[in-house]
């Protein structure tokens, strides 16, 4: 029976992700801070699904711990799912330096710190899947949410150099670029509603992704286009937009 | 935030709330006033609408499950489809459910659903031996029959008044297959019925489907079902013996617009009926499976919808058993003068029930839907006297129009109950648009 460890449990997206890889069978290894409220969602994946489930306590942005994360991990998973993450409050995060360090250290460092020892085993034994959620916020930094966005552009350019490292030794690595998700993360943010996903749209399409071992997937696919687009105008009307 | 409208499955009243999605057990932060927790809101009235509702179907987990004994513990907003949808295939059913699945544990509490097995497994209630509740205060507490048992108690029947149902343990019931060895009998009238339901004390499940427009001799023309839940033995003979658990959610036919209203008049109805009344007295007994035998609208997402946009209003009373062959008569008679059918008339006799606030008692229990037409609120009116004057009383969970006077007079255990809501809930957090009009709260 194959093995997926989820990252930052907790969230929205990493529930029903995690129910997704239950229906196939795999046994999950759920990883996060809320210990109780993750022990929770294990308790139900194993009475819904029968399968076996763990909860495990981590926290990404305690950089110290993460070797010893890995190597306590029994078994290995097969499939490791990067899903923390923190949007932070942008005003906050300009002007309070630790918010800025706990925005870029949950997206990118903590998570960079964790995977690189995946990457690292799953190399040496020739085959493993890496699944990195980051966002299209990172696909252009604008002044609504750059500290994320910057720091999920640094996860984005990770997993691509990653997955070209890895994709020759077996190794598959899947970058996910969601755009708007009804999840707490957005709570109290204005979305447009058209193009705000649920969580278990965006999981399925994660879950195919994987299976059809994708590179890069936009969660829903529309995203690929506005994102093209957006990147595509000259900076200097960009600059001038409200975007 | 902003409101939004919305209204409960009789789609009516229509009001503005705000509403809170609780997507994480406990976030809710208290003393707001003039809020309610609300499931799937296939309450017909006003019950779960406020100023503030709390959507609770976001917290939607089973926590535990021990499969000798039958004990599930869930989160309130887990749904009894859900519960079927993976318990049925592991042999285990729900110890009471009301005729249909899209409702949350959370709800059945609140409301203490009945079924068609009341006269010998009571209510959802009783099969319930602990909650976890946020209180008013914010505070998270356990609350059982041992542990503050008065708001265990008061919770049970108590239309979410008390706080916010998190958690909750009960038991299913076993079962070797999933499906119901069923008797349909024909009644030509009220006093036949009610002899076969007499008679039918010792099956599990009874109800019984009144034609409200017959008249005269026929008064009370009904088919009354009864069944058992079939064992391996009843179904070896069938093509189901080899997927003796089967289970399937399968997609239902939705009503996909409201009708026009006034599509329901009374001839459709009488048609209705009497097909029905037909159909079924040729169809005896036989081997059904639990879905249409317990959830027959539900195969039709939307029934409601069939009332049109004004919606229609649910009437469900109770009267006690010396008084219910003479209520029941009265009430059928005033119905039948009226020509104001119901599309929907379910009869059942209720067992022994000792409970705070629940509706059931022992007795009679008839449910009525009417379409909102002219002179309905003023007929119902009628009705009402004649249920008051055989010492009857109504269901909260169906009412949205009853005044405080006509309601209290069947539920003498009131005080008592609102004294430990207010034990609870001091400063007043939880309260309905429906307690509001019945001056509980």
């Amino acid at each position: 029976m194959k093995n997926c460890l989820i990252i930052g449990a907790g969230s929205d997206v990493a529930k029903a992700l995690a129910v997704e890889f239950a229906k196939e069978g795999f046994n999950l290894q759920l990883a996060g801070r809320n210990v109780e409220d993750i022990g929770k969602t294990a308790a139900d994946l194993q009475i819904r699904y029968e399968i076996k489930v763990e909860t495990l306590y981590l926290d990404v942005l305690k950089f110290e711990t993460h070797p010893d994360f890995f190597n306590n991990l029994n078994p290995k998973p097969e499939v490791v799912v990067a899903a923390a993450g923190l949007l932070g409050d942008q005003k906050v995060t300009e002007r309070d330096q630790s918010a800025t360090l706990r925005v870029i250290n949950t997206n990118f460092t903590g998570i960079v710190s964790l995977l690189n020892e995946f990457a690292n085993y799953f190399e040496n034994q020739g085959r493993g899947s890496i699944i990195g959620i980051s966002s299209v916020a990172g696909d252009r930094g604008r002044m609504k949410n750059y500290i994320y966005g910057a720091a999920k552009a640094g996860f984005t350019a990770y997993l691509s150099g990653l997955r070209q490292r890895l994709s020759r030794k077996g190794v598959e690595v899947l970058s996910v670029q969601p755009g708007f998700i009804n999840t707490k993360m957005l709570q109290g943010v204005e979305t447009p509603k058209p193009l705000t996903a649920e969580p278990e749209q965006v999981a399925k399409m994660i879950y195919n992704g994987f299976r059809s071992k994708k590179h890069v997937i936009y969660t829903p696919g529309y995203w690929r286009v506005i994102m093209f687009i957006v990147r595509s105008i000259p900076e200097r009307i960009f600059v001038k937009l409200d975007l | 935030m902003s409101k939004q409208k919305i209204s409960n499955w009789g789609g009516y009243p229509v009001v503005e709330s705000e509403i809170i999605k609780m997507n994480h057990p406990g976030t809710f932060s208290g003393k707001r006033g003039d809020t309610i927790a609300r499931g799937l809101g296939r309450s017909y009235g006003d019950s779960s609408l406020a100023e503030t509702i709390v959507d609770v179907t976001g917290i939607d987990r089973f926590l535990a499950f021990d499969d000798e004994t039958g004990v599930l513990r869930c989160e309130a907003g887990v749904s009894f489809a859900t519960i079927l949808e993976f318990f049925v295939p592991k042999g285990w059913f729900l110890p009471v459910t009301p005729g249909t699945k899209f409702i949350t544990v959370g709800g059945a509490i609140a409301s203490d659903v009945h079924g068609k097995n009341h006269h010998k497994e009571v209510c959802f209630g009783n099969w319930v031996s602990e909650m976890k509740i946020l209180l008013a205060s914010g505070e998270t507490v356990l609350c059982s029959p041992t542990e503050k048992s008065d708001l265990f108690y008061a919770t049970i029947g108590g239309m979410g008044l008390t706080g916010i149902i998190l958690e909750a343990e009960f038991a299913l019931k076993k079962i070797e297959t999933s499906f119901i060895k069923q008797e349909a009998l024909p009644a030509e009238n009220l006093d036949t019925v009610m002899r076969l339901f007499d008679e039918s004390k010792e099956f599990t499940y009874s109800v019984a489907w009144i034609d409200c427009l017959a008249k005269g001799k026929n008064l009370g023309k009904s088919i009354l079902f009864r069944g058992e839940h079939a064992n391996l033995i009843d179904i070896k003979d069938t093509p189901f013996a080899n997927t003796p658990l089967f289970y399937h959610n399968k997609g239902m036919l939705g009503v996909p617009f409201n009708f026009p209203s006034g599509s329901l008049n009374s001839l459709t109805i009488k048609l209705f009926n009497g097909f029905y009344y037909m159909m079924n007295k040729m169809k005896g007994s036989g081997i059904t499976h639990l879905d249409p035998f317990f959830y027959p609208l539900d195969a039709i997402a939307n029934w409601n919808r069939i009332y049109g946009k004004k919606g229609f209003l649910q009437y469900q009373f109770v009267l006690p058993l010396s008084n219910s062959r003479d209520g029941m008569r009265e009430v059928l008679q005033a119905i039948a003068v009226e020509g104001r059918g119901s599309f929907l008339a379910v009869l059942k006799l209720f067992g022994k029930q000792e409970s705070m606030i629940s509706f059931p008692q022992e007795g009679y229990t008839l449910a009525l839907d009417f379409p909102i037409m002219p002179g309905l609120l003023k007929f119902l009116t009628k009705l009402d006297e004649i249920v008051l004057k055989h010492g009857g009383r109504f269901y909260f969970t169906k009412d949205s129009r009853l005044d405080p006077d006509t309601f209290k007079k069947g539920y003498p255990r009131l005080a008592e109950f609102l004294e430990i809501k207010k034990k609870y809930d001091p400063d007043g957090v939880f309260s309905s648009r429906q307690s509001k009009r019945l001056e509980l709260t």
